[in-house]
């Protein structure tokens, strides 16, 4: 009887068959999606609206005749779309996403409902300020807890992202060297940075020089004096590392920068290790972002939106970009744009960087985020990163090469590199593609550059013991799976996803971007 | 605390399986002198969802909002109606809480939508070509002042005086620390169509002149033909750049494709996005393939899978930062993922037969609302010619009147005086934009305000 169900049918054949092939191409629960170029029709639409005639005596002879050739499909074809499209993604709700750098943690459903509210989410950034009151408390709040948290006088939250917060943190220092009359020419960066460093530096007209890092995984403190000079503006670090590092001689490092008349700009990618636990201000540091999407987990969303809120030290928050709030003597809020930096005391901003004031939409979250940890929470959120990625580090150690497992505790993030497939043929890459069949999104890999085959783990405070247990479990087996010269199951994969291993090279070699006209609907 | 799924058992566990004394000891190499010894002073301590709620909900109701006020601001940020389906989708975990689809195997979701979203703006702006979004308007109208200069090897961008100041002040901010050169026109509001300067435009134009930035309608709402000016910079060498801040309005006017521009940049707010005091928004970036290369931010291209099956990845990444480092076409690192989706669903819902006749809807009705304005003595409307928005002059500065009919409760258009501190002449007008969500109260509001104003 246990093959039958109640209705008496049969639930489970005899056989095992093999697997035919579908007259629908779907397997099940996965689930084919044409685009909607091919479903959709132009004339079709999922909104009601009314036929009017465009009255064109007013367009100045430039009504549109042209078709635009967009489809349109009805509001349930619109559903199923996109709801199907979604199933081909993984995605932090469905399970452990390891992406070193990129804290990957809980995205907390409080911080959608709020961001929804009519309050901040229906008013418009031009509206008299008398009206948006409660907007620029809110961003005053945050920006009251961003320089708690970082121990710096001033925040900078207009910035979109974190690239965009290195930029304005750099902008902010070309702009301290060119008001003292001394441009100077170059910024110093450490071999482990995150590429957007050098990139963010060359953008603002300096020369990168590369510092070496010690055997440690550290900044090289006397290769670091070595170079600095009246010609060094500043230097751009990551603290803790992309090494997942502390840096020890931060103070040291910071002094000797100061002493050499440059500024200090931190990389705060990592924020999430040191959260609570000890303020950049502290240290020395002159600007650092915040990427609200890591640390204050405002979701990826696939790609952004981010925000990248910048903190200053008293030397150079004068130079901070427009525009920003501030509560005022008579306890009301006040926007301070170009109107009042120029008839006021904010002459020496560096200007502006976006139109309006920056991502309402993430400041909202973030502070529904750290009002719902508090500072006790918080300090918590810290230790709990470090603490998991120190359990995945000295779980792995005796199986993956941790190339800096000797140099101390890591912080957020375990680094592992290649050197224990030496041999087998293998490579990061297809160990990353087989912890797909597995169920995981792969860890961050080849970064950073500094070890050969890098696999960078960060699997943020949001895990449980039994989730890192069962990842380490895989990983093991992985490993076992390496050294038995498993070959194929490596090569091949991902065999489960919806897809198999995907022809970059051809997309790049001629690329096809857009659907194109004459392709038939 | 509800987001944290380790016990005091479990940590203990973990802290004794490395032979950690204590949290701490994975803090030593913290500098001693730095460490904090216990949560930061004067801070609070964590609360209930309950409790951070209805903290927030104090805030939020201390704001007038545009759906709960006759509302008629515009200027670069647009009400529209977003139907209900656009916010549940982008709130699907398997796209909210997903990353940069660097997986493709396992992100093929994103990675479709974002081919079908370049799909569509690049046929709303008549170009061949688009990116996976930027940040904003603002920061794509910059982007391709850059990427002008690397197609034409020349660095002087002349900027018409109908750009939004804000994009102005932007592309003033970064350009300041490169070497390029800024040609920028004062707003020419109370002469001829308002924000129109396509003459002295033509005539700036030389053969040092990298790019023309023109925007369209531009932010006095006066719609032009820039296939006069297109022809012009091709002439010389120079590339015309398009801004569109209204998106909508391209259901209803020529593509700037169609009018020759070279480069198409706008904010894409308008179509899936609230709008949230100004962010997040959706930059959009389109160009012609033969500029490909040379194009900043994220690129979603089609290939095939091992099987041969049609997919998806990122593609050309070799021009992006994270590759290039110091060598990259762009600082930009990211792009406005979950946006890209509100405006692929949003646009996928509406079609072109919708958006043309949500289009029609804007400016039937805006062309109402100006023609009720003008009719009012001590209101002149300044556009012949305009989409959904245009410029009005009253008789005295027109801040202190908006402010006091926002105290009124309508709020009934955006100061030229705020948006151009330094420009006394124009401090009397201000711009009035109508869309689809106005009702006939709303616009009954509006004119009574007006009145009240001008009388």
């Amino acid at each position: 009887m246990s093959g039958m169900n109640r209705q008496g049918r049969e639930t489970r054949g005899d056989a095992l068959a093999e697997a035919p092939e579908t007259i629908s191409g779907n397997r099940a629960l996965q689930l084919n999606e044409p685009l909607s170029f091919e479903i959709g029709s132009r004339t079709r639409t999922g909104v009601d609206l009314p036929e009017a005639e465009l009255e064109t005596s007013r367009l100045g002879g430039l009504a549109r005749t042209e078709p635009m050739d967009v489809p349109g499909l009805s509001e349930p074809e619109t559903m199923r779309h996109f709801t199907r499209l979604s199933r081909m993604n993984y995605a932090i709700d469905m399970g452990l996403f390891p992406l070193g750098s990129c804290t990957m943690k809980h995205n907390p459903r409080l911080n959608e409902k709020a961001a929804r509210m009519k309050g901040f989410a229906d008013i418009h950034p031009l509206q008299p300020q008398g009206t948006v009151q409660g907007a620029l408390q809110l961003i005053v709040e945050l920006a009251d807890w961003l320089k708690a948290l970082t121990g710096m006088p001033e925040v900078a939250m207009s910035p979109k992202a974190g690239a965009h917060g290195e930029l304005c943190g750099m902008l902010a220092i070309r702009a301290a060297h060119e008001a003292n009359g001394d441009p100077r020419k170059t910024v110093l960066v450490p071999e482990s940075a995150h590429g957007t460093n050098p990139a963010t530096a060359a953008f603002c007209g300096y020369d990168v020089d590369s510092i070496p890092a010690t055997a440690e995984g550290r900044v090289d403190l006397e290769a670091l004096k070595g170079k600095l000079g009246p010609h060094v503006a500043g230097i751009m670090i990551t603290n803790p590392n992309t090494c997942g590092l502390f840096e020890r001689d931060m103070i040291e490092i910071c002094k000797a920068v100061h002493e050499a008349g440059g500024y200090v700009y931190c990389d705060g990618a990592n924020f999430n290790a040191i959260v609570g636990k000890v303020r950049p201000g502290d240290l020395g540091i002159d600007a650092m972002h915040i990427n609200l999407h890591k640390t204050f987990s405002t979701p990826h969303g696939g790609g952004g939106p981010g925000s990248g809120p910048v903190v200053f030290s008293s030397r150079l928050a004068p130079y901070a970009p427009l525009p920003f709030v501030r509560k005022a003597s008579d306890g009301q809020y006040e926007l301070i744009e170009e109107e009042q930096a120029a008839s006021g005391s904010h002459g020496e901003s560096f200007g502006r960087m976006v139109a309006f004031h920056g991502q309402m939409g993430m400041f909202v979250r973030a502070l529904a985020y750290i009002k719902s940890h508090g500072a006790d929470g918080l300090k918590q959120v810290a230790e709990d990163a470090v603490l998991n990625a120190n359990y995945i580090l000295r779980q792995l150690e005796g199986v993956l090469t941790a190339p800096f497992a000797g140099s101390g505790p890591c912080m957020h993030e375990a680094l592992f590199s290649d050197a224990w497939m030496k041999g087998s043929g293998l490579s990061t890459l297809d160990v990353a593609k087989a912890m797909i069949d597995e169920g995981y999104h792969p860890m961050t890999m080849y970064f950073p550059l500094v070890v050969d085959g890098a696999m960078l783990v960060e699997p943020t405070e949001t895990e449980s013991k039994a989730d890192l247990d069962q990842f380490i479990h895989v990983l093991r087996g992985l490993a076992a799976a390496v050294k038995d010269g498993e070959t194929e199951r490596f090569k091949g994969a991902p065999f489960y996803a919806p897809l198999r291993r995907l022809d970059e090279t051809q997309a790049a070699r001629k690329p096809r971007l857009t659907r194109m006209h004459d392709e038939a609907a | 605390m509800r987001y944290l799924p380790l016990t005091d058992t479990d940590r203990r566990t973990m802290l004794e399986s490395m032979g950690a004394a204590d949290i701490d000891d994975l803090f030593r190499d913290v500098p001693a002198a730095a460490r904090l010894d216990g949560p930061i002073g004067d801070l609070p301590a964590h609360a209930s969802e309950m409790a951070v709620e209805r903290d927030l909900a104090r805030m939020a109701r201390r704001n007038k909002t545009a759906s709960d006020t006759p509302f008629f601001l515009g200027c670069g940020a647009y009400k529209h109606h977003v139907p209900a389906t656009v916010d549940y989708i982008i709130q699907r975990g398997e796209f909210l809480t997903s990353y940069t689809p660097y997986q493709p195997e396992i992100a093929q979701g994103t990675l479709q939508y974002l081919f079908e979203f370049q799909s569509q703006v690049a046929r709303l702006t008549g170009m061949e070509v688009a990116n996976a979004s930027m940040y904003d308007g603002s920061t794509s109208c910059v982007e391709a002042i850059f990427m002008a200069r690397r197609v034409t090897r020349r660095k002087k961008a002349v900027l018409s005086g109908g750009l939004h100041p804000h994009y102005v002040s932007v592309a003033k901010t970064l350009t300041h620390f490169t070497d390029d050169e800024l040609d920028v026109m004062a707003p020419k509001v109370l002469s001829g169509a308002p924000g129109d300067d396509l003459d002295d435009l033509l005539a700036r134009v030389d053969d040092e002149t990298s790019c023309v930035v023109v925007q369209n309608p531009n932010l006095f709402g006066h719609i032009a033909d820039l296939s006069a000016l297109a022809e012009r910079c091709h002439e010389k060498g120079a590339l015309l750049i398009a801004v569109v801040t209204e998106v909508v309005s391209l259901g209803a006017i020529k593509s700037p494709g169609e009018m020759g521009a070279d480069i198409v940049v706008g904010e894409g707010q308008s179509i899936g996005g609230g709008l949230n005091f100004g962010g997040p928004y959706l930059g959009l970036f389109a160009c012609n393939q033969k500029h490909v290369r040379q194009m900043p931010g994220r690129l979603c291209g089609e290939t095939v899978d091992a099987e041969g099956r049609r997919g998806y990845v990122l593609t050309l990444s070799t021009r992006e930062q994270h590759i290039r480092r110091e060598k990259a076409t762009s600082n930009i690192c990211t792009n406005s993922g979950l946006m890209a989706l509100a405006f692929t669903v949003h646009m996928t819902l509406l079609g072109e037969e919708g958006l043309r006749r949500l289009a029609a809807v804007n400016h039937n009705r805006a062309v109402e609302v100006a023609d009720r304005l003008a009719a009012i003595d001590g209101v002149t409307v300044l556009n012949d010619a305009f989409f959904n928005e245009f410029t009005v002059q009253l008789e005295g500065e027109s801040r202190s009147h908006l402010r006091q009919m926002a105290e009124a409760g309508v709020l009934g258009g955006v100061s030229l005086g705020r948006l151009y501190p330094d420009d006394g002449a124009i401090e009397r007008c201000a711009v009035v934009a109508v869309t689809e969500t106005q009702t006939d109260e709303d616009i009954g509001a509006l004119i009574e305000a007006y009145e009240g104003v001008a009388a």
